[in-house]
């Protein structure tokens, strides 16, 4: 406790010009001069448990390596629902704990809450985890990091590709939106690079954690011969564990997994947020202006891939480091033409390549051949 | 009349009413008002011996919960805030259980109810705010009405039992939510988040004046208050306590039991449509995956701790939002996990269940009787 008590006078200030009212009358000018400091608490706020194996876990392992940074203080708040509720616990980081910088890592956490806020109180930094910020249209004091872990799809699939004896994969997702559209395809490409026959069944669960729907799922494309199954939802703990007991291998998502599955863990694509984390907490300890706008993938350190299992055969990690280091350069793309969907329509002609920050990726809504299911 | 006075305890004496004549009613007043603050405090000790058992300090935590729910104007509109979808959703269970009807599916005719309003919403979209906004709330409580009527004609003329329908048309009303948010009504540029195309801006309703909490708590206290006047001070709403007494006394005097269960069903689901209604209107200009938040279930707490009593509600739902608040603080202060509040309302909502066996029992509390 003792601690904070240094924070005690900016709280003060900071409440009364919220009660005041007097904080929209200050002028954008005055808000983006904060002044450098050497101390910060930072607010990391997490729409399910620290411990989730998958989407928080891989943002509170962020909030404990930035933890330990000189005149770093991290609070944090646990399964905070996407309503009103995580505007009252980031108005309470700010006026009861004295947070200056924000993270509300889920991606509902956005629009119309972390805006409202970032409103309120424009003193505060706000990052928000989805990639959603563009300037002019958001408030200076907001920004966004996000990552293209489709990178590591793709070499999930190639170790996917070399591990499947029945040639059929599988992938349990959540929505089909165009996010997780992505990685679908980018696993499957993955694959496929290995052996184009190959196939993967995907099962749309319907939501970002029904555990129980997951495991069915998991047990469903077992039980039809898919052989590596691999995720996109928020806790892929029981996949990973269903595969493990049914003795096929898995690629893991979010977070590492391997402790779940010592024996079929391939690899798995995993996020680096300690990369977008540092930079925040640094540019406010600088008083440097807001990152509005933070997007990388291997190459810039925002993604990794979980260490090989014991299964990933010698070809396998010649194949994907190959790749890996390519991508590392900045010089692999993977949706390049001619790119066929899987109801035989062309997506991309040939000749045209669409790189990582193609924004026509972000709106992808297509299920590439091979892929067995519908958008 | 003799046929409110339950004797042992069970699920219908739970939802029966307290004896309308009680001769020297401030006695039946102050029981219902020291029984269940003596279960809550009970709750509190058991919770500290478990908070202790833990290796924490209590007497901390007591104190944190004090400061992260009640202490300053700040920790009041935190707590006022997330109280005030509970106050609309207790009464989806308070209402029904009027005429004996336990309903646990308010979190179906909240979905529900949401989805309507978004729809009309922008459907009206280009009118003054003001009859868009009362266009929204008539569909969501209409439909939210409609919904759980549903679980009321069911258990009237097909003999389902309305818990178990209750609960199972919600997982149908959130299927049938997605499939809406997701396909027919989908907003084209909500490309990760499917969502409804927004109300707008100047279409929403604002907070409460003067203070950081929406009108959704505004709606539910005067919905609370007008459904303990229906249900206390009117003869529908006697018939339907009598109803809830005593099914088979109510036929024999001839009341219309059917017109009366689906009428508080009805009431109780419209309660429940409303609150989706402000999440759309107030919160979230949208209807999405985010507003099925369990608000619903959170209410069947509310509506059992208040034992189905309109007014009582409000207290203990600003109770219980004051504890989820303080949740926030006991995370980020004493690092317990989230699930540390869920514990103590679990608690206290065992406790008040089962000091029901005390009503009608303890001597000081009969004593005009006596006299």
């Amino acid at each position: 406790m003792d601690s904070r008590k240094p924070d005690f006078s900016r709280r003060t200030v900071l409440r009364t010009l919220a009660l005041g009212g007097t904080a929209a009358a200050l002028g954008p000018a005055w808000m983006r001069q904060a002044m450098a400091a050497d101390k910060i608490t930072v607010g990391v706020i997490y729409v399910g448990p620290k411990d989730d194996y998958g989407y928080s876990q891989a943002q509170a392992q962020a909030a404990a390596a930035i933890k330990k940074l000189p005149g770093v203080t991290v609070v944090e708040q646990e399964k905070v629902a996407e309503t009103t509720d995580v505007q009252k616990v980031m108005a309470s980081m700010i006026e009861e704990d004295g947070a200056s910088l924000i993270f509300p890592t889920s991606f509902g956490y956005f629009d119309p809450h972390m805006l409202k806020m970032a409103e309120k109180y424009p003193k505060v930094r706000f990052a928000h985890c989805g990639g959603l910020c563009s300037e002019g249209k958001h408030p200076a004091n907001t920004g966004s990091y996000f990552g293209y872990i489709d990178e590591c799809q793709y070499l999930n699939g190639i170790a996917a590709g070399h591990a499947s004896k029945t040639g059929k994969l599988g992938f349990i997702a959540a929505k089909p939106i165009p996010q997780v559209l992505r990685n679908i395809n980018a696993f499957t490409l993955g694959a496929q690079s290995v052996n184009p026959k190959i196939t993967t069944q995907v099962i749309f669960t319907g939501d970002w954690l029904l555990p129980v729907k997951e495991a069915e799922a998991s047990n469903s494309l077992i039980d039809q011969g898919v052989d590596v199954i691999t995720m996109h939802v928020d806790s892929p703990k029981v996949i990973v564990e269903t595969c493990e007991r049914r003795g096929i291998f898995v690629c893991g998502y979010h977070a590492d997994q391997s402790a779940l599955a010592p024996k079929g863990y391939l690899t798995g694509a995993e996020w680096n947020w300690l990369t977008p984390y540092t930079e925040h907490v640094k540019a406010a300890l600088a008083a440097k202006p807001m990152l509005n706008f933070q997007r990388g993938g291997l190459k810039e350190g925002f993604v990794k891939t979980s260490a090989y299992g014991k299964a990933v055969s010698e070809g396998a990690r010649k194949q994907a480091d190959g790749v890996k280091a390519q991508m590392i350069k900045g010089d692999y793309a993977i949706f390049k033409g001619p790119l066929k969907d899987n109801t035989g329509k062309v997506v991309i002609p040939g000749g045209t390549v669409q790189k990582q920050t193609d924004i026509v990726l972000e709106q992808m809504n297509y299920l590439v051949a091979g892929v067995i299911g519908k958008v | 009349m003799t046929i409110a006075t339950p004797v042992t305890v069970s699920a219908a004496a739970a939802a029966a009413p307290t004896p309308p004549d009680a001769g020297g009613s401030w006695r039946a007043t102050s029981e219902a008002i020291a029984l269940p603050l003596a279960a809550l405090a009970l709750a509190l000790l058991l919770f500290g011996v478990f908070i202790a058992a833990i290796g924490k300090d209590p007497f901390e935590v007591f104190r944190l919960i004090y400061k992260g729910g009640f202490s300053t104007a700040f920790a009041w509109q935190n707590t006022l805030q997330r109280a005030a979808p509970l106050v609309l959703t207790a009464l989806c269970v308070a209402l029904p259980a009027q005429a004996g009807l336990i309903v646990i599916g308010g979190e179906g005719a909240l979905v529900l109810g949401a989805l309507a309003a978004a729809f009309v919403g922008q459907l009206l979209d280009g009118l003054s705010p003001l009859v868009v906004q009362m266009g929204m709330a008539l569909a969501g409580s209409v439909t939210g009405g409609l919904w759980i009527t549903g679980c009321g004609a069911l258990r009237q003329f097909r003999g389902v039992n309305e818990t178990i329908s209750s609960l199972l048309l919600t997982y149908i009303a959130i299927a049938l939510f997605n499939h809406f948010v997701e396909g027919p009504l989908r907003d084209p540029a909500s490309l990760n988040k499917p969502s409804t195309l927004p109300i707008g801006e100047h279409n929403m309703v604002g907070a409460l004046p003067g203070l950081d909490v929406h009108w959704g708590l505004g709606y539910g206290i005067v919905f609370c208050i007008l459904a303990f006047v229906v249900v206390r001070a009117t003869t529908h709403g006697f018939a339907l306590r009598v109803v809830g007494g005593n099914v088979r006394a109510a036929r024999l005097v001839g009341l219309p039991v059917n017109r009366l269960v689906l009428a508080a069903c009805f009431l109780g689901g419209a309660a429940a449509g409303l609150a989706g209604m402000a999440e759309v209107a107030a919160v979230h200009g949208t209807a999405n995956a985010s507003l099925i938040a369990g608000y619903g279930y959170a209410g069947i707490l509310v509506a059992f701790i208040a034992r189905h009593n309109p007014l009582a509600i409000v207290p203990v739902a600003i109770l219980l939002g004051g504890i989820n608040a303080s949740g926030g603080m006991l995370q980020r202060r004493m690092e317990l996990p989230d699930a540390t509040v869920l514990v103590l309302q679990g608690i206290a909502f065992m406790t008040i269940l089962a000091s029901e066996a005390w009503y009608g029992r303890l001597r000081i509390f009969q004593a005009g009787e006596r006299a």
